[in-house]
């Protein structure tokens, strides 16, 4: 009996292992679940028993489980009991269970506190680095506060393959625990430069990852990334360094002088495309901070553009889409030279790649001018009738009015063209865009005067014909734009031929089908177009068609009463009191006008909240006190495009007289006011009939068919443009023959497309367009508010590294526990660590030997400097001060501190030849540090000549090693696929190295690295 | 670099690694979202794709998917490469690599990603260090008495 019962043990101890738990899961795909929850009761019962090795099985096994989405985390204890076994083998697998199941809100991660300490000072490094490894993943803050002092002393382990988990789990650590990194960073600085390649490479990236959030910080270590980048034969590392540098030149501007040499030659040599894209773009940030005035770098700015447009040609999707984003950030500041390379660009947006469209869509953005505007658009309509997805169209169509409107209608030369654009765009269907082109009409109609005749008929015609727009109005965005169709024709009406036309389409019985806000401003512009007809009738003398309007009026308003909006029944009354003064033979039209008097005029966005609230004004307390039912009434603030909740009916009002006129002109003053595109009217009653005379509008009706909706009319404005364009030339010609060619002569020498871009400046816009510029409250500036994230993680890294260390700067030490496995004998951070790296090497004591000198040396040549006080230092008057204890709390981001970096920063950029920005007293270098900087020179120098060398090399064999380099790569090709030929079943091979790829694999670029990494295998 | 996945065609996760805290129902967001859109994807198109304010990276090898979320300044091509290194290494471990032996042996797999990237970055840029540190690690587990070994005394005791 008690023999079966071990025997049954055994046999489940051999049942379920984890690739009987796979297969198991495999094999019972209809019942996964089932079999999943009796092999977790299984494994339930697994690490109830005492048997480490069980419990490391059941535990794996629940790794894989957690990782097809199960919950675990009620076996985290058992986890730990795995990871505390002494075996490596079960070790293993517990730190991998804890590094996948972990996270800081498991509340057992604590009592690994101590385990995970005495792991990182096993004897076997293998323990220590899949401590680490676990570490690195569910590292919190107090973990990183505890074991910070024992991992900062395994970065200066015997062994490389410590010393880098070590260095790469810090940073992890200075994001949990942010005050480990001023008592950290010297010692990762000298990781920089450790002698194994892995560990250096560590240290690049962990202070690249941190100088990518505050690079103002890093900015010292500049010299010794520059040697490193000179020196480095390691594209993985370089890519980092380099990456580094683009954070580091828009803080200084000479560093990016500096750089722009070495890494147009390394665009120039490298053949990994990795590396070439990361210099590109670290060219262009440096060409973005150099961009003010700075004309002769216009060579690696073609250079960049050059590289890109290869990139883009590529037939590589992934190298077409990155030349295209790299394009898009120069493009900001220097739009020229992208500009020439619009046929590429726009060959782009064929391509059938969406990704791909998109990003062209990006860059044509900057691409337009006055004169290939329409082309372009007209373009993007065509693309907008194929495209198939209704994502791609809406971002199409938000383009083609970002395009059009950029800079405040800038390239828009013929506003007619792009009001019959945006009218051709509302027939797009099931478009979520119907708000944009909406709030697009009503801009271009309200701030171009000259436009709002033809745009009145525009809108009018598509009142006309709202019944095309709406056919679904539930999910149809586009009625939208009938919004503000019929805010433009009540509000211009007086632009309109036929408004009694006009009138009656609003007044339609469909009307009531549009969501409520639309049927507001239907009303609301149905007595606007009232009031005209009025005057025009009573104007003609005409009292009984006039009555017979007011009629109208009466009998259709009634069916907006059932609406939500309060304002169908309001103006229902006041129509009926009309009739009544009507009835009298009163002129009315005149009063009625009266009620739409005023000039509306654009506000900018923020004009509102920047409206200062008057003394004395509290908008919380009651003015009345308040009635016993509050009714919420029309003040109520209403959102431009928001449909609003239903209301109920206001009472009747009684009785109507000049009073209540009055009092409800002052309602709707306010209620105008919380209206964007309302506000404030200026008493100037008169419109502008002046600048109307001035439009074509009649020239332009007789060629072009207005009246015939549904079809496109955009195109005939191109070609009428160009007529128009090719007359003023010739005009221009006569006149200015003389003075064109002067500036012809001119402009040779500027570029050389200059013929090409002419008669950019030249064309002139088809209508007198004044826009007109957003109003904002006296004094107030539309200034952007600071909306950093006060959340941000980086934020607590921003730290001084220069500043001497304070005692506070210590990590926290644990006394109480015995140090005995630890590998330096002195844990305590800070400088007396140094001592005990004199021990370790030879070679390091002669540095720091120097390393000290050359500090006496600036400390002296400080104190000359700080007799002098020259103006340009300003951090030289707080030299020496003692940094507070409380210093630590302020982290300041001013270099408070010792200036010998600062120094030497300063003198190394001002080593570079630029006359103009060095600092004359900073040239001669203190006796003591020559030694030393004359080598880096020399160091430089070498690899500079070493570099040329090899271009020379390589411009002889240019030819040649690309073929040599396809054949390699295709027989490398080869030689993979033949490898990988069983790769994954009888599914395609496993792809031959990227053809971009070519990291530390060419044989030109690795030789340091792979000699220094054979040595350290051996 | 936030997170790598595997995954198969199917839509099956193959392997998950998180180089930054992220909750578990947040997780398994992510991994619905980055499948189905990674498998939707046509061919012939390019391995990137923006999602909120990452930049996504993925590449296709056979019937396995492998899928980065990286951030916004990370350069796109060493992504690639990263992923190509890993599945050298996997090659070079378990010659001619194939879904299967991940998903047989997804704690190797696992152990040696940890070798290759750690937190997110490059660990080790050798090919050849990693695999001597997997061998290494792997050789330790051998020699030490495993449950294998137990097992096999308890056999033999049994028999």
């Amino acid at each position: 009996m008690a023999l079966k019962m071990v025997k049954g043990s055994i046999d489940r101890m051999f049942d379920k292992n984890l690739q009987d738990l796979v297969r198991g899961i495999r094999n019972h795909k209809e019942d996964e679940a089932k079999f999943i929850s009796a092999c977790i009761d299984e494994i339930k019962h697994e690490l109830k028993q005492d048997n480490i090795a069980v419990k490391a099985n059941a535990v794996c096994k629940l790794t894989y489980l957690q990782m097809l989405g199960y919950d675990v985390s009620w076996a985290a204890f058992n986890i730990i009991e795995v990871m505390s076994s002494s075996k490596f083998t079960f070790k293993r697998i517990g730190y991998l269970a804890a590094s996948q199941c972990f996270h800081e809100g498991t509340d057992v991660i604590m009592l690994t506190t101590n385990q995970i300490r005495k792991d990182l000072s096993s004897p076997n490094q293998y323990d220590t680095g899949v401590a680490l490894t676990g570490l690195s993943c569910f590292v919190t803050p107090d973990l990183a506060r505890d074991l910070a002092n024992d991992i900062m002393t395994l970065m200066s382990h015997t062994k490389p393959y410590i010393r880098k988990k070590a260095v790469l789990i810090m940073y992890k650590v200075f994001l949990k625990y942010p005050e480990s990194l001023r008592p950290a960073f010297p010692r990762l600085k000298e990781k920089l430069e450790d002698p194994d390649p892995g560990v250096q490479s560590a240290a690049v990236n962990v202070i690249c990852e941190l100088a990518r959030r505050n690079p103002k910080n890093y900015l010292s270590l500049a010299p010794l990334f520059f040697k490193l980048m000179t020196s480095s034969t390691n594209n993985w590392v370089l890519i980092k360094i380099i990456k580094l540098f683009g954070a580091l030149t828009p803080l200084e501007p000479r560093l990016g002088k500096k750089l722009i040499e070495p890494l147009t030659n390394l665009i120039h040599s490298t053949s990994a495309m990795s590396l070439l894209y990361e210099c590109v773009n670290t060219v262009i940030a440096v060409l973005i901070s150099l961009s003010s005035g700075m004309p002769n770098h216009s060579a690696s700015i073609q250079l960049c553009v050059q590289k890109l447009r290869i990139l883009i040609e590529d037939s590589d999707q992934n190298l077409k889409y990155l030349g295209l984003l790299a394009m898009s950030k120069i493009l900001k500041t220097h739009p020229k030279s992208v500009q020439s390379h619009k046929d590429l660009i726009l060959q782009c947006l064929d391509d059938k790649d969406e990704s791909i469209r998109l990003r062209a869509l990006d860059l044509l953005y900057g691409m337009v001018s006055k004169k290939n505007l329409m082309e372009i658009v007209k373009k993007l309509m065509i693309h907008v009738d194929k495209a198939e997805g209704t994502t791609y169209r809406d971002e199409l169509l938000t383009k083609i009015i970002d395009i059009c409107s950029q800079s405040n209608y800038q390239y828009i030369t013929n506003f007619e063209w792009y009001i019959s654009i945006l009218v051709e765009l509302t027939r797009l269907e099931g478009t979520r865009h119907g708000h944009l082109i909406a709030s697009q009409m009503l801009d271009v109609a309200i701030r171009v005067k000259a436009i709002r005749s033809f745009a009145v008929s525009q809108m009018a015609m598509l009142l006309d014909n709202a019944h095309l727009l709406t056919g679904n109005t539930q999910r149809n965005g586009i009625c939208e734009v009938l919004y503000a169709a019929a805010w433009i024709c009540g509000e211009f009406s007086e632009h309109l031929e036929e408004p009694m036309q006009t009138l009656e389409a609003m007044l339609r019985p469909k009307v009531t089908t549009l969501p409520g806000h639309i049927q507001a401003v239907y009303v609301q512009n149905a007595v606007k177009l009232f009031a005209t007809v009025l005057a025009r009738q009573e104007g003609a003398g005409d009292r009984q068609a006039a009555q017979e309007t007011t009629e109208l009026l009466i009998e259709k308003l009634p069916q907006f009463v059932q609406s939500s909006d309060l304002e169908a029944s309001c103006i229902l009354q006041l129509i009926k009191y009309i009739q009544k003064l009507q009835a009298k033979e009163v002129s009315v039209s005149e009063e009625v006008s009266a009620l739409f008097a005023g000039e509306l005029n654009p506000v900018a966005p923020k004009a509102q909240k920047k409206v200062p609230i008057p003394d004395g004004l509290d908008l919380d307390s009651w003015i009345n006190k308040p009635l016993r039912e509050i009714e919420s009434e029309d003040e109520k603030p209403r959102a431009v495009f928001q449909v609003e909740e239903p209301q109920h009916s206001r009472p009747r009002v009684p009785e109507i007289d000049e009073k209540e006129l009055a009092k409800r002109r002052e309602v709707r003053k306010q209620e105008q006011a919380s209206n964007p595109f309302y506000i404030k009217s200026s008493p100037s009653p008169q419109k502008e009939t002046a600048n109307v005379d001035h439009i074509p509008v009649v020239q332009i009706d007789l060629t072009v068919p207005l009246k015939v909706p549904g079809m496109p009319m955009s195109e005939q404005y191109v070609k009428l443009e160009e007529d128009r364009r090719q007359k003023q030339k010739q005009d221009k010609k006569k006149d200015k023959k003389k003075k064109k060619e002067k500036e012809k002569k001119r402009g040779k020498g500027r570029r050389l497309d200059s013929a090409h871009t002419e008669s950019e400046e030249d064309i002139a816009p088809a209508q007198s367009v004044d826009i007109m510029t957003e109003e904002m409250p006296e004094n107030a500036l539309p200034s952007d508010e600071d909306d950093k994230d006060p959340n941000d993680p980086y934020r607590a890294l921003d730290i001084d590294l220069d500043k001497p260390m304070v005692d506070s700067d210590k990590l926290p030490v644990q006394t109480h526990r015995p140090t005995e496995g630890l590998k330096s004998p002195d844990p305590v951070a800070g400088v007396e660590e140094q001592d005990e790296k004199k021990s370790s090497k030879k070679i390091k004591k002669d540095k720091e030997r120097k390393d000290k000198e050359r500090k006496k040396s600036k400390e002296e040549k400080k104190k000359k400097k700080h007799r002098k006080s020259t103006p340009g230092e300003e951090e030289e008057g707080q030299v020496e001060k003692p940094a507070p204890a409380a210093a630590e709390s302020k982290i300041t981001a001013l270099p408070t501190a010792p200036p010998t970096e600062d120094f030497d920063l300063d003198f190394w950029l001002s080593s570079a030849p630029v006359p103009s920005q060095s600092q004359p007293e900073l040239v001669d270098p203190a006796p003591s540090s020559e030694p030393e900087e004359p080598k880096d020179e020399e160091e430089r120098e070498e690899s500079k000549s070493s570099k040329h060398k090899k271009q020379q090399h390589r411009k002889e064999k240019e030819e040649k090693s690309k073929k040599k380099k396809k054949k390699k790569h295709q027989d490398e090709g080869k030689a993979k696929s033949v490898q990988n030929g069983t790769l994954e079943e009888e599914e395609e091979p496993l792809p031959p190295m990227t053809n971009y790829s070519l990291l530390a694999e060419n044989s030109d670029i690795k030789m340091v690295s792979t000699g220094q990494q054979g040595a350290r295998m051996v | 670099m936030h997170f790598m996945l595997l995954f198969s065609r199917q839509g099956k996760l193959r392997l998950q690694k998180w180089f930054i805290a992220v909750g578990e129902r947040e997780k398994k967001k992510i991994i619905r979202e980055m499948t189905q859109s990674v498998l939707a994807r046509q061919p012939k198109t390019c391995n990137f794709m923006d999602w909120k304010d990452l930049k996504i990276v993925y590449k296709r090898y056979a019937s396995l998917y492998i899928c980065c979320g990286m951030e916004d300044q990370d350069n796109e091509l060493l992504t690639i490469e990263i992923m190509h290194r890993y599945v050298e290494l996997l090659d070079a471990y378990f010659g001619n690599v194939c879904e299967l032996d991940i998903i047989f042996n997804f704690e190797k797999a696992y152990f040696i990603l940890d070798e290759f990237l750690m937190g997110g970055e490059v660990q080790e840029t050798s090919k050849l260090s990693v695999s001597k540190c997997i061998e290494e690690s792997d050789l330790m587990q051998e020699v030490s008495p495993g449950m294998k070994d137990t097992l096999l005394k308890v056999i033999s005791f049994w028999q």
